[in-house]
């Protein structure tokens, strides 16, 4: 049996929390761009054109049937060619601006559906009302049906944020120094990986859990 | 960096021994329903137990269901999978440690770390699957096998299991179909499954587009055709009388 030591973590926690801080903007950066995103293409869908429509679901199936993995990888080896062809000359691009690109745009297809699903939500007098006042589509969604729908959502919106701090630690495929990373590299140089390990897993548990908690409370306090 | 675009790639040597990419990728896919489908049975059968332990009228028994799920899912995916991989082996009795570590070929323990972990996970989220179906089912069901007589193993296998898994199909699927999805995690410990020689193809051949399409098609068409056969499935199996049999 080993022995465990959890000593050289203390020294070691300036490092931990640059990789947590790595985490929270990944994070963050991944729920602003794929709520957006989202949001758009949740509209594209709702739309009554047959083509919005259909390229926003063949968007919203595509990423869903493919693994997080597999397009943080692609997306690390394929944006610098990308670019290339855009732009014609070499852009040197960072593992952590590919990583945003890839969160916000898998993301966006969760978030659309939940988007989608909170506007089906809202009655349908509150559009023939709006319509009645003589408000534009975009008046209509903008003014009436949105936030009415985000209101409704928060809950969910905040769930998939969740899941999405834990899915950051996926960037260590292509070696961003998120919160997991800062600790197998630290736990690594001082040969007590296996402390750092349960270090970072029990981190993770603790913001997860409470953020969980927290958003129950609110769902209980936001449903009507 | 010019890039050649060559969709005929896959049927080109790779340079080792007289395989094709294409084989290539064939063991991986390979790897990839392995991993997935043992993960799978697992996850089946430990989440079917804690989602009825969640559902007993036993405080000790759904606590220790709860806490199961709660810390198997607010833990990310690949810590687990280190723990598995890194930290569980060297708990083991100095015996099972040396065949883990020595005797076994670094695949099979890679293999082995990884179905553990995924069928675990899974189990977390099977559990409340199978906690969700059982609680959706009128109390009535549970009332009057009881007043026939049934003990409660009986009142569980023969009324309420039957009708939850009907209607938990759905949720069901999506999480197997995760499963797959998830199982590419794999390709981190050094599991040669669909992911990693994706990679290596687009390493070994440069063609980086080609490589990806690929795999993202065999992805895509893994996802629709699992999930077409289990809307197959759940059409069969619909409870009879449910709003939600006979929708089109």
């Amino acid at each position: 049996m080993m022995e465990f030591d959890f000593s050289g973590i203390i020294p070691s926690l300036p490092g931990l929390w640059n990789g947590m801080v790595m985490t929270l903007q990944l994070m963050a950066l991944g729920v602003i761009g794929g709520i957006i995103l989202g949001t758009i293409l949740a509209l594209m869908r709702l739309s009554h054109s047959k083509l919005l429509s259909n390229i926003a679901g063949a968007y919203v199936n595509y990423f869903r049937s493919i693994p997080l993995l597999l397009v943080i990888t692609w997306f690390y080896l394929a944006v610098p060619f990308v670019l290339r062809w855009i732009t014609g000359e070499d852009t040197p691009i960072g593992a952590f601006a590919s990583c945003i690109v890839a969160f916000m745009m898998f993301e966006a297809a969760y978030f659309c559906e939940i988007v989608r699903a909170g506007v089906q939500s809202i009655p349908k007098g509150q559009m023939g009302a709006a319509q009645a006042l003589g408000m534009t589509y975009g008046q209509m969604m903008r003014l009436i049906i949105l936030p009415q729908a985000f209101r409704k959502m928060t809950p969910l919106l905040l769930q998939q944020s969740i899941i999405l701090f834990q899915d950051t630690s996926l960037v260590y495929a292509v070696g961003l120094v998120d919160f997991l990373n800062a600790s197998r590299a630290s736990g690594d140089i001082i040969g007590r990986s296996n402390e750092f390990l349960i270090f970072a897993g029990f981190t993770y548990f603790i913001i997860s859990f409470a953020a969980s908690q927290l958003v129950k409370r609110l769902q209980k306090r936001f449903a009507v | 960096m010019n890039y050649n675009w060559d969709w005929g790639v896959f049927f080109k040597s790779t340079g080792v021994g007289s395989e094709i990419y294409f084989d290539w990728y064939l063991s991986g896919l390979g790897w990839t329903i392995a991993i997935a489908v043992a993960a799978w049975i697992i996850a089946l059968l430990l989440g079917s137990i804690l989602g009825v332990m969640r559902t007993v009228p036993n405080r000790i028994v759904s606590g220790i269901a709860t806490c199961y799920v709660e810390l198997f899912r607010n833990v990310p995916l690949l810590v687990q999978l280190f723990i598995w991989y890194f930290l569980v082996p060297d708990l083991l009795p100095a015996n099972l440690q040396e065949w883990y570590k020595q005797d076994l070929n670094p695949t099979t323990s890679a293999f082995l770390s990884v179905v553990v972990c995924l069928g675990l996970f899974t189990a977390a989220r099977v559990c409340e699957q199978v906690r969700t179906g059982i609680q959706a089912l009128p109390r009535g069901q549970e009332a009057a096998a009881r007043a026939m007589g049934f003990k409660l193993p009986q009142v569980y296998w023969n009324v309420l299991l039957p009708q939850a898994y009907r209607i938990i199909i759905p949720p069901l699927t999506s999480e197997f179909l995760n499963v797959f999805k998830n199982s590419s995690v794999a390709s981190l410990i050094g599991l040669m499954e669909l992911l990693a020689q994706t990679k290596q193809t687009a390493e070994f051949s440069a063609n980086l587009f080609e490589a990806f399409t690929l795999a993202t098609l065999i992805y895509f068409t893994l996802n629709m055709g699992l999930m077409l056969l289990m809307r197959g499935v759940e059409k069969k199996v619909a409870v009879p009388g449910l709003i939600s049999v006979g929708g089109k």
